[in-house]
């Protein structure tokens, strides 16, 4: 494009992203610490937000683990056995990506609520599933189901079966052989995943908040604790509880930043594959 | 989902999803959708022309910006826009509460996708081609109408389509900034959550179908529009 081009185009590029994203973050840090940092600490350290904290990392500590081992399972069945209904498996795994998470939590409430399915057997055994812990936690873990599946499987298809079959022609039994030879190729694809995982399980909000009750204290998680904040007029402890969020978010970006163009030349030599859902959602994922 | 959408049949089903409130809700998601996903589109391109083509200090960081809202959650998200075109806002904007409101939220979530689509495709273009275009006297404009788009627009295409099919289910950005008035302000997915909370769970179901029908049915016509153009996946 002729150079008269360049400068309206930039700025109009920059000031787009300016207006929309890099002031309205940058405005959320100033005003959780326009009163100082000692209010938005006390903000956040108030037994409600400590809670939520709280909550998050549990959910966390037990979603993203469940995703892992799925993940990674389906992963290597995808990826390493031929059966009928293969090709139904791998479109189920991006279901969560493609339908609304509100839509996700609705689903979960159908099945597990009192009315549901399983909702009395489980409340005979007294399980409560929804308005409680459990129901946040397969929550999140739902909505980030697809994203150790999309990391993972295009790194073992790309491996390919050699060493693993020379492993196990050695002797090695499938566990060691997993254990030494499959996991170490897979590392890198499993920790993008794991990190992706883990900033979806974080932030997620549509689908918990229909399956928690959202009870201060109680089923609030740090998504939850922002948004109730807002409305009861807390706005401190909202956007010291946002710059929580967006700081894990910074993080996320810079782990996944630098190897972009590696990620994009890998996908694009596997182009006989047709794209998935998470490929398709997941503008920084692939 | 789909058997409790059907519990009753097809007349409660129908009734449920053409309730007025309902079909506000769902018109107004599906226009908010549409309008952004083609206003995004145009802007991924500029962003995307100038993430490929423009050289200037800071550039790196520009990347990082683009997937923010990717990687933020969708409640700070509302919150960053609340505050700076809320009520007390610094620029004297206030679109909360307003269907406006609803569309910064929408051009916020789904920014990154309409950058990333194209941008590989940008990178790839023969840039030979379009100065051969230039020495035979094409106008840089005829060079941009008749090299430049025919190569970006399924890459376009594809990213407003997944531009469309995350607004139609955005919820924690916009719940924050539109106030859910009804039949004003009230999204599809803030009118499932609604009926959820007044325990109506099968209205709730059949407003779901409807979403998650239009999105498989864009999601599917992506697919199709990749293989037939070979657009690259590498977004």
């Amino acid at each position: 494009m002729k150079s008269r081009w360049r400068w309206p185009l930039r700025v109009l590029a920059l000031g787009y992203l300016a207006l929309l994203v890099v002031i309205p973050v940058a405005s959320v840090f100033y005003r959780a610490f326009e009163h100082g940092v000692a209010t938005a600490w006390d903000a956040v350290t108030t037994p409600d937000a400590l809670h939520a904290i709280w909550l998050t990392l549990i959910v966390v500590l037990i979603a993203v683990p469940l995703d892992t081992v799925f993940g990674v399972g389906v992963a290597l069945i995808l990826a390493r056995h031929r059966f009928p209904g293969a090709w139904l498996l791998d479109a189920f795994v991006d279901i969560p990506l493609a339908i609304s998470p509100v839509v996700v939590g609705l689903a979960l409430v159908l099945v597990y609520g009192q009315a549901g399915w399983f909702g009395n057997t489980l409340a005979g055994w007294g399980i409560q599933v929804i308005f409680s812990v459990p129901g946040i936690i397969m929550a999140s873990a739902t909505v980030a189901l697809p994203y150790v599946v999309r990391e993972v499987l295009p790194v073992l298809q790309e491996i390919g079966t050699e060493q693993e079959q020379a492993a196990t022609t050695l002797g090695a039994g499938s566990l060691t052989t997993f254990r030494r030879i499959t996991l170490p190729s897979i590392r890198r694809g499993l920790a993008y995943g794991v990190t992706l995982t883990t900033a979806r399980v974080l932030g997620e909000f549509g689908a918990v908040v229909i399956v928690s009750g959202n009870i201060e204290g109680r089923t609030q998680t740090l998504t939850l604790f922002i948004q109730d904040s807002i409305e009861n007029l807390n706005p401190v402890g909202a956007y010291a509880g946002a710059v929580i969020l967006a700081v894990v978010a910074f993080v996320v970006l810079a782990v996944l930043g630098g190897d972009r163009e590696r990620r994009a030349t890998r996908w694009r030599s596997s182009s006989d594959q047709s794209p998935s859902a998470s490929e398709m959602l997941l503008p920084s994922a692939t | 989902m789909l058997s409790k959408a059907f519990s009753d049949g097809w007349g409660p089903f129908w009734r449920a999803v053409s309730q007025p409130e309902a079909v506000a809700a769902l018109k107004l998601t599906l226009v908010c959708s549409l309008i952004i996903a083609v206003f995004n589109s145009l802007a991924g391109v500029v962003i995307a022309w100038v993430l490929v083509r423009d050289e200037f200090p800071g550039k790196k960081l520009l990347g990082a910006v683009i997937d923010l809202p990717f990687a933020l959650p969708t409640v700070v998200a509302g919150l960053t826009l609340l505050t700076l075109y809320g009520p007390g806002s610094p620029f004297g904007v206030n679109v909360a509460g307003t269907r406006i409101g609803i569309l910064f939220a929408l051009a916020f979530v789904t920014l990154p996708f309409c950058v990333r689509s194209v941008q590989p495709v940008l990178a790839e273009l023969d840039r030979e081609t379009e100065e051969a275009a230039a020495s035979l006297g094409a106008s840089s404009t005829t060079v941009l109408r008749r090299v430049i788009l025919p190569s970006i627009a399924p890459a376009m295409l594809a990213g407003a389509g997944l531009a469309f099919a995350r607004a139609i289910g955005e919820f924690g950005s916009v719940v924050l900034i539109s106030g859910n008035l009804p039949f004003k302000t009230e999204v599809a997915s803030s009118w499932i959550y609604s009926l959820t909370q007044s325990s109506q769970l099968s209205g709730a179901a059949a407003v779901s179908v409807v979403l998650i029908v239009v999105a498989l049915v864009v999601l599917t016509g992506i697919g199709l529009l990749r293989r037939r153009f070979d657009v690259s996946e590498a977004v």
